[in-house]
């Protein structure tokens, strides 16, 4: 990064702890409306230095190799599709995936996260699904807790002596399922249930989400490791660039 | 077959699998979104009907809730974006391996 993004980053995380301080903290998607208006600014305050970090990591990825930016395009693709697939589960009701991991572990998360929130401002102005008000909160659980645990599963596993393409459905099918985790606590910290508190509140709101989410994840992690096995055989090139094969013998 | 044609295969079998079978181990239930789910999770814990303080821009233009039709209509083309674009960069990247084996 140049010395000037540089500054950018640092002033945006500067601006979010001041921010953070200051504020009287005390599903998916969360919808429209349903978080008071502290939690709406603090969690979109949050997501700030990341969404610049993206921005300036996405910039410069493209100018050491243009090419890279058809991959870019896929994994952004990939995010719009399984996001809007609405697939049933065991549960009886329906969800859907996220679908940062590929993005996450060819581009790292801040990347995805400028992937996810387009993906998310499409669906809160078009779909009613998920919302402006919550997009900071979206945006935090979907295109970044989810992706940084998938990202560091990516570059843990390979270690461990873990195969690669069962890295890469591990680091997806965790990546998806944390999503779900950040937006229960999300949902919790605005609504702690009066006998339990706080961790009552997670747990209530984890036992909607992960029973739904459970295949899913797997579903996500499979649909992942299709894709990477097809860029692998056909766009070798363009991912080694990105450092994947760096990762994993 | 190669080994990885073959893992395809089963991989892509096991992802229908997931997709359909709640439809059938599940008889009669909604399948409504969970993100609905949550929201009555909120009224049971706060005891009081949660009356969100902003509607959805696009909710408010047309004056009332987006009808089902269209909802879909919305995330048909969502979909459609993303696979296009998926399969048009695909499409190429396998034209390009098969001329390079070619050459």
């Amino acid at each position: 990064m140049t010395h000037k993004q540089k500054t950018t980053v640092l002033l945006s995380i500067v601006f979010t702890v001041i921010m953070g301080f200051s504020l009287n903290t005390g599903a998916m998607h969360i919808m429209e409306g349903y978080l008071p208006a502290g939690y709406c600014i603090g969690w979109g305050v949050l997501c700030l230095p990341f969404l610049a970090a993206g921005f300036f990591s996405i910039k410069k990825t493209i100018s050491q190799n243009r090419r890279t930016l058809t991959i870019l395009s896929m994994a952004g693709a990939f995010v719009f599709v399984l996001s809007s697939l609405k697939i049933p589960s065991v549960t009886g009701s329906c969800s859907h995936m996220t679908g940062t991991g590929l993005g996450a572990i060819l581009f790292g998360p801040c990347a995805t996260s400028i992937l996810g929130i387009i993906v998310l401002i499409f669906q809160a102005i078009l779909l009613a699904h998920g919302g402006l008000t919550t997009l900071g909160a979206n945006t935090f659980s979907m295109a970044i807790a989810g992706p940084l645990v998938s990202y560091g599963l990516y570059k843990l596993l390979p270690k461990l002596k873990v195969n690669r393409l069962v890295s890469v459905f591990i680091a997806a099918f965790i990546g998806d399922l944390f999503t779900y985790c950040v937006t229960s606590v999300q949902l919790a910290m605005a609504y702690p249930s009066e006998t339990g508190g706080y961790i009552a509140s997670v747990l209530k709101f984890l036992g909607v989400f992960a029973p739904t989410q459970l295949p899913l994840a797997v579903l996500e992690g499979i649909l992942t490791v299709l894709i990477i096995m097809a860029l692998e055989n056909y766009a070798k090139r363009e991912i080694a660039v990105l450092g994947y094969f760096r990762e994993a013998k | 077959m190669k080994k990885k044609t073959i893992t395809a295969i089963v991989l892509i079998i096991l992802a229908v699998l997931i997709a359909l079978v709640p439809l059938f181990t599940q008889k009669g239930s909604e399948f409504g979104g969970s993100d609905d789910a949550g929201s009555e999770m909120i009224s049971e814990i706060t005891g009081t009907e949660s009356e969100p303080w902003f509607d959805p821009v696009f909710e408010t233009a047309i004056g009332g809730e987006l009808p089902g039709e269209i909802e879909s209509l919305f995330f048909c083309v969502q979909t459609g974006i993303g696979v296009g674009i998926i399969a048009f960069f695909m499409g190429r990247f396998v034209e390009r391996k098969k001329h390079e084996d070619k050459a």
